[in-house]
């Protein structure tokens, strides 16, 4: 796959951290631990790279620590090159980068970024979904029907939850969107916003640069919303599998949706691979009496007790007579003997002591925070 | 200090391994898939990061497509650096012509231009047929203590399997007086690890002379050992006592990934402080299902396991799908073995397919004649049809003959 047409990947690593307020705490959106062995901005990067996109600018605005750490200098991702690559994009001093409101004034900041590429086209897209999306057939489209910008959506039965925190779009019979909803209070089958859009590079800067000179700085009410009148803005739908993420519920819903295997091979797709940080863990280790169902499991896992419809992340250990039912159990966290953990979502390095009895419910899975001895 | 590297290793990885038979047809031996996620280069190559060993030249021959592939750069040992990390150095043309390497003592003498780049204090001589975690900068430290030319690992073994190795004969100081290869009567029980430190101005010397040598074999333990020997070198043995163990025959490169699922038997992966590395595949967790029961195995990314796996090392994006029974059996990456197969007691290369109903290898109680018993092999993109049947000691393809 690639791209006949250079393009530039902007990532927004920071967006919608607001609606799993638990998991990003001290993470970035971006760093959010996802399927086992993932961070959010995984599948949004490897997205990008499968497309052949080999430029891409990572905006973040705080709590960015775990994100740099996680994605280096972008060598698993093939991203570590000479000519574009992976560009960081912390705050800036002196401009408004950091304290932006909106993703125009995130743009805004790192507007000197833009210029230099050499690309003539610009993907902009956030890490609260969980795809596989091929930009090569969105960028047919956006040439095709001529759009100033073209917007990724699928359809999905919202609840009213997720549509508040969601956007909407009216779409016309020539796929073009006409209307604009910000967090609506709906609820049913909706065209949800998937948070990707694809414009010319020309036409995002004088966008941003208006909307400096005019102090407007959110690019869904006063450009999407705002002037979809003015601009052509064409709705491209995405088919494929995906989860978009709007509360831990549905957090806890995207994950547990992967112990699907045809789920699971929408999502990671032979051609497309999904790239993550290396850790170099040995293979799970499943000890006698281990008795495990259903379950996605990580490298570096050490299993000795009962494991039934959970994840388990990279280096989780279970000890003996310990049954984890339903649950999210992340990277390093330790869970000793004879414990109970049941619709529980256990961050890193949380470490459960011998013969804890800890549950949740499936509508509302309890969050155990980064680092907690229980 | 970008002048000088006080320690360079050199890896002997261009062997066949032919004892591995069809494992090895397409790949040289260090390449063969170990442990669940590893080849066994990796054991040699994190053993020499770990121990502060960031110059490593792999000698390679034998069909190095697989392991040049795999080495690259050296970036996932860490061994990318601007100068020292890892180098593939298969034999090459010279102005005077092109030769293979002709011995284990000619591959180093042909490569002295890259050590001596290096311009090392010492060398350490590695292979890539055995499995092991240890610290060379310990085995170092004994050597310049001891003021040796050349220092051998021996691990103490057992009196009856002495016979199989190259038996060090030592004095109450560990300084060698003689050895044997493969003795007959055993002298000592000091078999030496295939691991050798040597002061480099001396090697490079005795390198040149056996070159310029017609009359001598170009080998390290034929030619240089004895060399140093009559020459009243000193040369001391560094006892190991941790886990080593040589994978070159089917048998116990089956025994050696088995020991990963034995507690009592030190080789621990999960050390934290003495990490094993490898190139990782990209690949999502794997995923065991609702009908699988999986006890006492290894089981690596990608697999999806509805089966029942018992004491079995499984690697990376294999498919046991329902019914299919897998005990006491190491399944290299990509196989699938399908419905209602059995694999007992058996190797499956990589990319295979075992379809329903196939059976391969048994347990060893179900033969009558011990003798009889013994691993099943099924070597790399090998399908096994639906009913057919590979009995104990059985090979496909058979290479043996």
């Amino acid at each position: 796959m690639s791209l006949n047409k250079k393009i530039l990947g902007v990532i927004f690593a920071n967006m919608h951290e607001d609606v799993i307020p638990e998991l990003t705490r001290q993470r970035t959106m971006g760093s959010v631990l996802f399927g086992g062995r993932y961070r959010l901005i995984d599948f949004t990067l490897s997205n990008l790279v499968n497309s052949g996109v080999s430029e891409v600018g990572v905006i973040t605005k705080s709590n960015y620590q775990s994100l740099l750490d996680h994605l280096g200098s972008g060598r698993e991702w093939d991203m570590a090159r000479k000519n574009g690559g992976l560009h960081l994009l912390p705050p800036f001093s002196s401009t408004s980068s950091g304290m932006y409101r909106g993703r125009l004034e995130a743009l805004y900041g790192i507007s000197d970024f833009i210029k230099c590429s050499d690309a003539d086209y610009v993907i902009m897209t956030d890490c609260d979904v969980v795809t596989s999306l091929d930009y090569n057939a969105v960028f047919e489209a956006h040439i095709k029907s001529g759009a100033d910008i073209t917007a990724v959506y699928s359809t999905s039965n919202l609840t009213l939850d997720d549509a508040a925190r969601s956007n909407v779009f009216g779409i016309d019979e020539s796929g073009r969107i006409n209307n604009v909803l910000i967090n609506p209070q709906i609820s049913g089958e909706c065209n949800v916003a998937l948070n990707s859009y694809i414009i010319s590079k020309d036409l995002l800067m004088s966008i941003v640069m208006d909307g400096a000179a005019q102090g407007i700085y959110s690019f869904a009410k006063s450009i999407l919303q705002g002037k979809c009148g003015q601009y052509k803005i064409m709705a491209y739908k995405h088919d494929g599998y995906f989860s978009k993420i709007t509360s831990i519920k549905t957090y806890y819903d995207a994950n547990m949706a992967l112990l699907d295997t045809a789920s699971r091979q929408k999502l990671f797709l032979e051609n497309a691979p999904v790239y993550t940080k290396i850790r170099d863990n040995p293979p799970a280790k499943f000890a006698i009496g281990a008795n495990v169902k259903n379950s996605l499991i990580a490298d570096g896992c050490i299993i000795e007790g009962t494991v039934e419809n959970s994840i388990l992340f990279r280096g989780a250990k279970v000890g003996k007579g310990t049954v984890i039912k339903d649950s999210i159990i992340m990277q390093d966290s330790v869970i000793g003997k004879n414990c109970h953990v049941e619709c529980m979502i256990t961050d890193k390095i949380v470490n459960i002591t011998d013969g804890k009895i800890l549950t949740g419910s499936k509508n509302y899975p309890i969050y155990v925070g980064k680092g907690a001895q229980i | 200090m970008y002048t000088k590297k006080e320690c360079v290793a050199m890896l002997l990885a261009g062997g066949q391994g032919s004892r591995l038979y069809a494992l090895t047809q397409d790949m040289a031996k260090p390449a063969v898939p170990y442990g669940g996620k590893y080849r066994i280069i990796d054991f040699p190559l994190s053993n020499c990061v770990n121990s502060g060993i960031d110059t490593v030249g792999v000698l390679t021959q034998y069909q190095p497509l697989v392991l040049h592939d795999y080495i690259g750069n050296g970036q996932p040992w860490d061994l990318d650096k601007q100068y020292g990390g890892a180098h593939a150095l298969p034999p090459y043309q010279t102005a005077l012509g092109a030769e293979w390497y002709k011995g284990t003592a000619n591959a180093i003498y042909q490569n002295i231009p890259f050590i001596d780049r290096y311009n090392p204090e010492y060398v350490v001589m590695l292979s890539g047929d055995h499995i092991y975690k240890m610290d060379y900068s310990d085995m170092l430290q004994f050597h310049k203590d001891k003021n040796a030319v050349a220092t051998i690992a021996v691990q103490d073994v057992p009196l009856e399997e002495a016979s199989r190795f190259g038996i060090m004969i030592t004095d109450d100081d560990n300084n060698i007086i003689d050895f044997e290869e493969k003795p007959k009567n055993p002298r000592s029980t000091f078999a030496s690890m295939g691991i050798y430190i040597f002061t480099w101005s001396k090697l490079r010397q005795y390198l040149i002379d056996n070159e310029n040598n017609p009359e001598e074999d170009k080998d390290f333990g034929k030619a240089i050992i004895p060399n140093m020997m009559k020459a009243g070198e000193k040369l001391v043995a560094y006892m190991f006592d941790g886990y080593w163990k040589d994978v070159g025959t089917l048998d116990s490169l089956w025994e050696a990934n088995m020991d990963l699922l034995n507690p009592n038997i030190p080789i621990d992966l999960y050390d934290p402080d003495w990490k094993m590395y490898s190139r990782n595949p990209v690949l999502p967790p794997q995923y065991i299902g609702p009908d699988a029961n999986v006890e006492d195995s290894m089981i690596s990314e990608g697999c999806i396991i509805d089966g029942n796996i018992n004491f079995s090392v499984i690697y990376e994006g294999v498919t046991v799908e329902k019914g299919a029974v897998v005990t006491d059996s190491i399944i290299m990456p990509g196989s699938v073995i399908k419905e209602g197969a059995v694999v007992e007691y058996a190797i499956v290369g990589e990319n295979c397919v075992i379809e329903s109903g196939a059976q391969i290898g048994a347990r060893p109680e179900t033969v009558p004649n011990r003798d009889d018993w013994g691993i099943a092999v099924i070597g790399h993109k090998i399908t096994v049809k639906s009913g057919e049947k590979v009995g104990p000691k059985e090979m496909v393809p058979d290479l043996r003959k």
